[in-house]
């Protein structure tokens, strides 16, 4: 007894002939995955920009000033929680390349290269804040600090990805190869963390740790959590916005890609 | 399984001892970038001895880049890498018998000229031991990581610029083990823990990258 055919114009197939069950797999197919992934992102942008507002404002007008460094601290509402999202996208990005080396599925592979610029631009945002709030409270631009120096591989880490994507053009040789990349990427993290780590603490020339003081006035961290939160928002609505042109140019020959593109929906 | 790494090894050593100028070109980039750095930052000895195990170190990564890129090219350009893809022995099994031959071939005879090296840079005899050993544990790493690089750009335009982007990230930890290593020996405090750091790298790399390896080489010649 074959499974029914869904009539609906995603195409539903059912799977396993049960005529009541979800298809768990329906927005695996770029296809339907398109208009999903437009509305989402319409979402997630609204969200973003207004827990980017509120985070912005408990920055700058609800925190108090820092006893140390006065309001100087406060580029740390952007530069904590860019750092934090370089590193979780990172992640998020070798787990949806795994996912499209394992199970050959197109979509997770072009995830991962919609999410590779906005981690890359993130890890830079973190370094650039970094550097800009270095100056006024340990006198410099950079310094080698376990920290900096994991980060800044960090960022050549992504460059890596996008340039090797970038230099094969079969798109499906360029997602296995860039996942079997991240794979290692992914894995060598902790590693280079730690070494550099090792390699800091007993080369230690800098006078101030960048540890954060685990006692922050709540309000101080509260507005890093609201920005973080923000900037995670924006990551899946940039992400999937990019996915969404990923998706139109690899499926261009499609009639369907050749509608949406059109009708822009 | 073994007949088979020891013949692939063979193999490999001698296509190369055919392009002896390959091997020895990557060899005079080595001893020409360790000599380039007293050229430009100054001939004071302190800062020398102070400068050399990163400086060799450096250029022993660098030469080991230029060199990558011979792994897998000739055998995927006559078809024996397909071969190799649809013969019986495990795919990872004759990547690191290619990665054991590539080391044999373009990281050992660094190891063995580098303590000349040092001298030039006027290291006491016992920090040119250490070393030498963190080098004779690290290129492996190096040869190993690096033909990730190598079988992931496999035909691909580019070339030898977009591996070492790939792979110079990646060999972060090997580096700066290794060159912590002579200055912990310098410092007095000696380098056992970051010898054990380099042999667990070189232990994982040996266990893991040959499977990466094949998954990449795998990918390429689809």
């Amino acid at each position: 007894m074959s499974p029914p055919v869904g009539e609906t114009a995603g195409g539903t197939v059912r799977a396993g002939g049960d005529p009541a069950g979800i298809n768990w797999f329906k927005y695996a197919a770029p296809q339907t995955f398109y208009p999903l992934a437009g509305r989402m992102a319409h979402g997630f942008a609204v969200a973003a920009a207004l827990l980017c507002a509120l985070g912005v404002y408990i920055g700058f007008f609800v925190a108090p000033t820092d006893a140390q460094q006065g309001d100087a601290y406060r580029i740390i509402f952007i530069h904590v929680p860019a750092a934090w999202m370089s590193m979780f996208i990172y992640v998020v990005m070798a787990v949806w390349a795994g996912i499209g080396l394992v199970f050959n599925t197109r979509l997770s592979g072009m995830m991962a290269s919609a999410l590779a610029p906005t981690g890359a631009l993130f890890t830079f945002l973190a370094l650039w804040t970094g550097s800009l709030w270095g100056k006024p409270t340990w006198g410099t631009w950079w310094v080698w600090d376990a920290r900096l120096t994991s980060e800044l591989i960090l960022l050549f880490l992504y460059f890596g990805f996008i340039a090797l994507q970038a230099a094969i053009d079969d798109p499906r040789r360029a997602d296995r190869a860039g996942a079997v990349l991240a794979l290692v990427g992914v894995v060598n993290i902790p590693i280079i963390y730690f070494s550099v780590q090792w390699w800091n603490t007993l080369h230690q020339g800098a006078s101030v740790s960048l540890r954060s003081a685990p006692s922050m006035a709540a309000t101080m961290l509260l507005g890093m959590l609201v920005m973080a939160l923000g900037f995670w928002m924006y990551s899946i609505a940039a992400a999937l916005a990019r996915l969404r042109c990923i998706i139109l140019e690899r499926e261009r020959n499609a009639d369907w890609a050749a509608r949406y593109a059109e009708t822009g929906t | 399984m073994l007949r088979t790494l020891a013949c692939v090894v063979r193999r490999d050593l001698l296509l190369a001892l055919r392009r002896r100028s390959d091997v020895a070109s990557a060899l005079l980039f080595f001893v020409i970038v360790v000599s380039l750095f007293p050229l430009g930052v100054g001939p004071e000895p302190g800062m020398l001895r102070t400068l050399a195990p990163g400086v060799i170190w450096v250029s022993a990564l660098l030469a080991s880049m230029l060199s990558l890129s011979r792994m897998f090219a000739a055998d995927y350009a006559d078809g024996t890498l397909e071969q190799m893809l649809i013969g019986p022995v495990p795919l990872g099994v004759i990547a690191l018998a290619k990665i054991g031959a590539h080391w044999l071939v373009a990281g050992l005879p660094l190891v063995l000229i580098a303590p000349l090296l040092a001298l030039q840079f006027d290291l006491p005899a016992e920090l040119i031991g250490v070393l030498t050993l963190s080098l004779l544990l690290g290129t492996p790493v190096l040869s190993l990581i690096g033909a990730i690089g190598a079988a992931l750009t496999l035909g691909l335009r580019g070339g030898g610029v977009l591996v070492s982007i790939l792979v110079l990230p990646l060999n972060v930890p090997v580096l700066i083990m290794g060159t912590a290593a002579v200055d912990m020996t310098a410092a007095g405090v000696g380098a056992q823990a970051y010898f054990l750091v380099l042999s667990a790298l070189l232990v994982l790399a040996v266990a893991f990258v040959p499977w990466a390896v094949a998954t990449a080489l795998r990918i390429a010649a689809e």
